[in-house]
């Protein structure tokens, strides 16, 4: 495959990670804010080919581990009415709520259905005039302009049926609520390359300047990964943190204007509820009022019940990279794939979920 | 996060494209990059292209790699 | 009356279930056990037998490569194989949903017939019952399947040693990529077939080859890494595997990438893994590349005493991961 393959090249890999050998002398602590960047990173075992002297730490990207208790409570509560199919991607569906999960209301009876696109979603809609389909509005800014295409989409074609629960998140904010908790002591920041691909790197411009940390935008392959953490072991040699692209074959700094003007047309920005880290102020997405007629939260009477959060999960502390899944007690004993309690351990991407898969204390 | 992946833009119809990823073909929405052409790659995400991808700096990547590479050779 | 579409009455008894046995169903399958149309089939059979039953609920019941009576007949087939059996007779029995087209049902029979054939097996017993709309997701198809194996073949999960070679007999997850591309939603034109094929006769080349084959696994569902850690947990050893070694389809691995699947984990239907000793390991995989079922036959790793019970792989870049059992199914995603 053009554009992944040449990215995977064991050869080149080799080499690079000599050179991060002997280029890194002093210690450096570095973040990967993306789930997708940790799952690349357990997949092909980087952790263990990096000197001791980089230390990597899996940050908060994952938009379903950020999903609140309350958010998912709403979407399961939305399921059971009469007459709505839930349009959800695949990562949503065994996430735990308080009470259920979508899975388990897709066993009682819901009507849910996993979709790869909004696009599928909007089909749904047009073929089941007599339904009412609602789509389960998750995922970072890479995500959130596609979602604002179904929604003009959906407003072009007169489709009446279509609305989406917007629980979309924004990081640039949240990667300063987490800097600002001074919990984590960050030499380096590994970027998010997609959110990146659409608002560009000129947002992480705060960081090098107001904390010192330096910055690169990744790509999700091995080469990319790798190459990323010689950047930021280079800053760190030379004392010199900024905002550098690695991913330059997918990022611009000025990102993906069309995607943001879409993305600004449909959505305003408003407080968002983290899971782990609390309310972060204009770090989440609402649809705007113009389109209220497709806002879930405005055109359903939704009572998710009261909010209760799993006793002994320490999600919310891995999330902020405070403490690894091996500090928590349920890890692997109580909290396992199969029965998870929290959603670090569902999510493809949640750090509990790729330290039982790839098993992280292993070699 | 944000599962991208490199698709090669097979043909163009308004605001939609037939794409292709080694051999896998899909019809997906260009909303977000209306300027794309045939024969461009697109990053495509929940079946539609985020980001045109730039050939010209993806060979600079791949040289800045084998330079690197060399180096430590 | 419609007759085009399986009614309740089909699978009551009279006349209609009469005539749809008679008329259609035995034609098709004819062999000299199942035409006498007895309550059971009667046969003479004497050595070690081996003996199975699986239950198919495939859906689409219609995919590339493939429907769910081809599916039915190797599964059932290959099971038996496992163990070096040579597959004799099988029996079917159908559970299907009023409404069901009939010239679906002739077509999934008619598969049936070309997969029984192609594996030397015949269908020597069957039963056929209607259930209400909504009782069924079109048709479910239960078999049992019977066969013998040779003398001095002992082929178990259990029977791995340190130093044995892991060979895998082709590129994986093209049935699971192939049933997936066509499930309402994902709308992917994607040129790959399901690998659904009767594996007995690879089986029987690769035993006329040597001897000290000590397990053999078909990775259905939970894909190569399930059926590796089976054998690892039943042996009480370790396994290792080289990710540059395990072949797959690059429009298998386009599709996987594209729903966030691993092929490693994507279900085969005509695949097969063979722990084998060493010294016998180039001479059995010359034995498989002559299969038309092997062509792409590949050493993928070896059999350790480390780590008894886990597999792990080198990956790309020569770092180590753990490969551990999938837990639930894949579902496609977009993190």
């Amino acid at each position: 495959m053009r554009y992944v393959d040449e990215y995977r090249d064991p050869e080149l890999g080799k080499r690079l990670v000599d050179r991060i050998h002997k280029l890194s002398t002093r210690p450096a602590r570095i973040m990967e804010f993306c789930g997708g960047h940790t799952v690349t990173i357990f997949k092909h075992g980087i952790r263990q080919l990096l000197p001791p002297t980089v230390e990597m730490l899996s940050g908060p990207g994952c938009p379903v581990c950020v999903t609140a208790n309350a958010e998912l409570d709403k979407a399961i509560a939305l399921a059971k009415e009469p007459g709505v199919i839930l349009a959800t991607f695949g990562d949503m569906l065994k996430v735990p709520g308080s009470r259920s999960s979508l899975q388990q209301a897709k066993a009682e009876g819901g009507d849910i259905r996993v979709v790869y696109s909004t696009r599928d979603a909007l089909a749904m809609a047009r073929d089941n005039p007599d339904k009412r389909v609602v789509f389960l509005g998750i995922g970072f800014e890479t995500t959130a302009p596609t979602v604002a295409a179904s929604v003009l989409q959906a407003e072009a074609e007169a489709i009446h049926n279509y609305f989406v629960l917007p629980l979309h998140k924004l990081c640039p904010p949240v990667i300063k609520a987490l800097l600002d908790s001074g919990e984590v002591r960050l030499d380096g920041l590994i970027c998010p390359g997609h959110v990146s691909a659409v608002i560009g790197s000129r947002p992480w411009g705060f960081i090098p300047t107001g904390y010192g940390i330096g910055c690169v935008v990744s790509g999700f392959e091995p080469l990319d990964i790798l190459l990323s953490v010689e950047m930021l072991v280079a800053q760190v040699e030379r004392g010199e943190p900024k905002v550098e692209i690695a991913y330059r074959r997918g990022v611009k700094p000025e990102g993906n204007p069309q995607a943001l003007r879409l993305m600004a047309t449909v959505f305003e920005e408003s407080q968002a509820t983290w899971r782990g880290i609390g309310t972060v102020p204009q770090s989440g997405l609402k649809l705007r009022e113009k389109y209220r007629s497709f806002d879930a939260e405005a055109q359903f009477q939704i009572d998710p019940g009261p909010t209760l959060e799993p006793a002994g999960c320490l999600c919310g502390d891995i999330l902020r990279a405070v403490k690894t899944p091996l500090d928590c007690k349920l890890f692997r004993r109580v909290c396992t794939p199969e029965h998870p309690v929290g959603p670090c351990m569902v999510s493809s991407e949640g750090s509990c979920a790729a330290y039982y898969q790839y098993g992280a204390d292993h070699e | 996060m944000c599962l991208a992946i490199p698709a090669l833009v097979k043909s163009v119809t308004g605001q939609e494209a037939e794409v292709e990823v080694g051999g896998v073909g899909r019809r997906i929405s260009i909303a977000l990059t209306p300027e794309v052409k045939v024969g461009d790659y697109v990053l495509l995400h929940t079946g539609y292209s985020i980001n045109v991808i730039d050939a010209g700096e993806a060979e600079e990547t791949l040289k800045l790699l084998r330079e690197l590479a060399e180096e430590s050779a | 009356m419609n007759e085009d579409t399986i009614l309740l009455a089909h699978g009551s008894g009279g006349k209609l279930s009469h005539d749809l046995v008679q008329q259609t169903l035995v034609p098709l399958l004819s062999n000299p056990l199942l035409d006498r149309l007895d309550d059971c089939a009667v046969f003479d059979l004497s050595g070690r037998l081996a003996f199975t039953t699986d239950s198919y609920v495939v859906s689409p019941i219609f995919f590339p490569g493939g429907d769910i009576g081809k599916l039915a007949v190797c599964g059932t087939v290959n099971d038996l194989a496992m163990s070096g059996a040579r597959p004799l007779y099988l029996t079917l029995s159908f559970v299907i949903e009023e409404g069901f087209a009939l010239g679906g049902l002739k077509q999934i029979v008619a598969s049936i017939r070309e997969a029984a054939a192609e594996a030397g097996v015949k269908v020597v017993a069957g039963d056929t019952k209607v259930v209400n709309r909504g009782g069924a997701d079109g048709i479910f198809i239960n078999t049992s399947g019977i066969g013998l194996v040779p003398h001095g073949v002992d082929i178990s999960g259990a029977n791995a040693r340190p130093g044995d070679k892991v060979i895998l007999s082709g590129p994986v997850g093209d049935h699971g990529v192939a049933v997936m591309s066509r499930r309402q939603g994902l709308e992917f034109s994607v040129p790959v077939d399901s690998d659904c094929a009767p594996l007995n006769h690879l089986v029987a080349e690769m035993l006329g080859a040597s001897p000290n084959i000590h397990c053999l696994r078909d990775p259905t569902r939970g894909g190569l890494v399930s059926s590796l850690n089976e054998l690892a947990q039943q042996s009480g050893v370790g396994i290792r595997i080289e990710e540059a070694r395990v072949p797959v389809r690059e429009a298998v691995q386009a599709a996987c990438e594209l729903l966030g699947f691993d092929p490693l984990y994507v279900a085969n239907e005509g695949k097969l893994v063979a722990v084998v000793a060493p010294e016998d390991a180039e001479r059995v995989l010359a034995a498989m590349k002559g299969n038309r079922y092997g062509a792409q036959a590949a050493i993928i790793g070896e059999v350790t005493a480390q780590h008894p019970g886990r597999v792990v792989m080198k990956t790309l870049l020569g770092a180590s991961r753990l490969l551990d059992m999938l837990v639930g199914e894949l579902l496609p995603r977009i993190c």
